[in-house]
């Protein structure tokens, strides 16, 4: 067999694949025509369907559609945001973590502390559910201690639901994204905190002046990847955990995008014109962010 | 100063010393890593004791730190929710032919993009690879597989998972680490290239396939949402996810199915095996939740050793 030969034939083994990539990863990209067009299936779309940019206006135009994205749009930006502005929090989880000197200890922390990210939002919706309903550990411990006189129907509140729903987050996330940082914790050169021993440096100043320094350089790598994600919070959490009471704060743009397709006669290409413009503007924000990674640290993550 | 520095030879191992703040703060992350065990901890364990606890008990919230009134019914009632088996039976089919197809692609694949004989191999990485970084959003990718026949279909659940870029550059890495040599005095005795992945490739890269078999299983297993999006219009190909949800939010309605169907004689035996909306739901969150549960803390070094490959890549 030929060298030439040979090449053309290895590359007929992984041409399935590219095959498969190219339907189920490429060809969704052509799904974005159904944005231009009249679409309601199940009568398909054809040239008399094509309405150009009629739905990119109407985002715009219909007052009641303004204000739904801008609602959205909020919601979006204060989830993202507030998991930005806490995501130091695994960080310090994993700093102090590491100062735990009875191994057995700290293994059953991590251990525990982990399990939970590898539940689905579903089960995590039942966890939420089965704890805090009215009848729920947490409503009948405060109810029996005398905190509360009648239970709080937590899950069916539309207060705080931002809030809320970054402590589940947490509570599924954290112990799990505190590993990078426990390893990058070990990468620490022992010598340098040896000498800060030796100097008389207290526990607290070790972690404030050596730890917590050596960590910020994965710290930066992982806020750029929540700003390249900052339109994207997926719509699986907002969606098992919305009901009709905190429907109007929880909808983030991924839920927003299902909820308009599928409610009432399903808008299909409003939904996709809005989510082709999402799509759009996170390549952007995964370029950008990507860049000044680059430029702060030399490479980027991409 | 040298009487300064006399004392101070006397700790061999100044890593013992503490400062009474030091002290302070060992005993509070002592503590407070406490709390934040019990709240991962905890729920699960409250589920599994009101699972298995009097009925009318758990009911009302009774059950709070050890079973009580130990039974099993709820767990022998499974049987009669209806769809629950039907749904326990696409998990687990989803679950072994995902991981399966998906293991071995991501091998297959991370191996011959290390061969530099292919036809434009640097060309077909990129074009695999870079699909990590983009997606036409859901409604758009929902058209587009019903279009393909995947809506409605089992194959729905596999086909869109099974190529994953960031698995096929793992194993492309380990593949590169392996020395030369090896495949080359393989193919020096005329094993082709297909030969040379299942006899020789395949058993090196072994351990990172064990990695990457288990983030999929368990990604297979937890997968809900392609379940909401492709699955309209066959109920029979809802998954436990997927049941588990509609479970959860008609628990009351299930209540009165399952009281009709079980035998009069179960009704009579008393109020506290008799299924109520809780118990439903708690028996069945435990029987979803339970196989990540129990494979966890024996595959844990796994699951880490996924997340230090991919730091190291990020």
């Amino acid at each position: 067999m030929s060298k030439r030969t040979r090449s053309y034939i290895e590359f007929l083994y992984i041409l399935p694949f590219l095959v498969l990539v190219a339907l189920v990863s490429y060809y969704p990209l052509y799904g974005w025509v159904y944005a231009f067009h009249d679409y309601m299936p199940p009568k398909p779309i054809s040239s008399e369907t094509f309405v150009g940019l009629k739905w990119f206006e109407f985002i715009v135009s219909n007052p009641v559609r303004t204000a739904d994205v801008g609602r959205v749009l909020v919601n979006t930006f204060a989830m993202s945001g507030i998991s930005l502005a806490f995501s130091w929090f695994p960080m310090i989880f994993a700093v102090f973590l590491n100062e735990i000197r009875c191994k057995p200890y700290k293994k059953f922390v991590q251990t525990v502390t982990t399990l939970p990210n590898f539940i689905s939002w579903v089960l995590v919706f039942s966890v939420a559910f089965n704890v805090l309903s009215s009848t729920g550990a947490v409503n009948t411990v405060l109810v029996s201690l005398g905190v509360i006189e009648k239970p709080i129907a937590f899950l069916s509140s539309k207060d705080h639901v931002w809030f809320r729903m970054w402590l589940w987050l947490t509570w599924k996330n954290a112990g799990w994204a505190a590993i990078m940082y426990l390893a990058a914790i070990t990468a620490i050169d022992e010598q340098m905190i040896e000498a800060a021993k030796v100097d008389g440096a207290t526990r607290m100043q070790i972690i404030w002046r050596i730890t917590i320094p050596c960590l910020l350089p994965t710290y930066f790598v992982i806020v750029m990847l929540n700003l390249a994600n900052f339109l994207s919070n997926g719509m699986e959490q907002y969606y098992v955990f919305m009901n009709n009471f905190n429907k109007k704060s929880i909808e983030v743009l991924d839920l927003y995008v299902y909820n308009i397709a599928t409610t009432g006669r399903g808008n299909y290409p409003l939904s996709t014109a809005i989510s082709m413009l999402k799509s759009i503007v996170s390549v952007a924000l995964l370029f950008i962010t990507n860049t000044v990674s680059r430029l702060v640290r030399g490479e980027g993550f991409v | 100063m040298t009487t300064k520095a006399a004392p101070k030879k006397k700790h061999i191992n100044p890593m013992n010393r503490q400062s009474p703040g030091d002290r302070v703060i060992s005993v509070l992350t002592y503590f407070i890593y406490a709390i934040f065990a019990f709240v991962c901890a905890y729920p699960f364990y409250y589920i599994i004791i009101n699972s298995i606890s009097a009925n009318n008990l758990s009911e009302r919230g009774k059950v709070l730190f050890l079973p009580m009134e130990i039974h099993f019914k709820n767990y022998e009632r499974m049987v009669n929710i209806p769809g629950l088996m039907d749904a326990a039976k696409i998990s687990l089919l989803r679950t072994l032919v995902g991981t399966l197809l998906t293991v071995l692609i991501a091998a297959f694949l991370g191996y011959m993009f290390t061969r530099d004989t292919m036809w434009k191999r640097k060309l077909w990485f990129r074009f695999v690879a870079v699909t990590m970084y983009f997606n036409a959003g859901i409604i758009p990718w929902v058209l587009c597989m019903r279009n393909l026949g995947l809506a409605n279909n089992f194959w729905g659940y596999i086909f869109p998972m099974i190529v994953q870029p960031f698995y096929i550059i793992l194993c492309k890495t380990y593949c590169e680490s392996v020395p030369k040599e090896l495949q080359e005095a393989a193919e020096i005795d005329g094993a082709g290239t297909l030969r040379v992945f299942w006899q020789i490739m395949l058993p090196v890269v072994k351990p990172i396939l064990a990695t990457i078999a288990i983030f999929a299983a368990v990604n297979q297993w937890n997968a809900f949402q392609d379940n909401l999006l492709l699955m309209t219009n066959r109920p029979d190909l809802d998954t436990l996810q997927y049941k588990l949800w509609q479970y959860i939010t008609q628990a009351n309605s299930l209540k009165a199915l399952i009281s009709n169907t079980t035998n009069s004689s179960a009704i009579m035996a008393g109020l506290a095996t008799a299924a109520t909306a809780t118990s439903i739901r708690m028996s069945v969150t435990v029987v979803v939740v339970l196989p990540v549960m129990l494979i966890y803390p024996f595959f844990q070094r796994y699951f880490t050793k996924g997340i230090m490959i991919g730091a190291v890549k990020g």
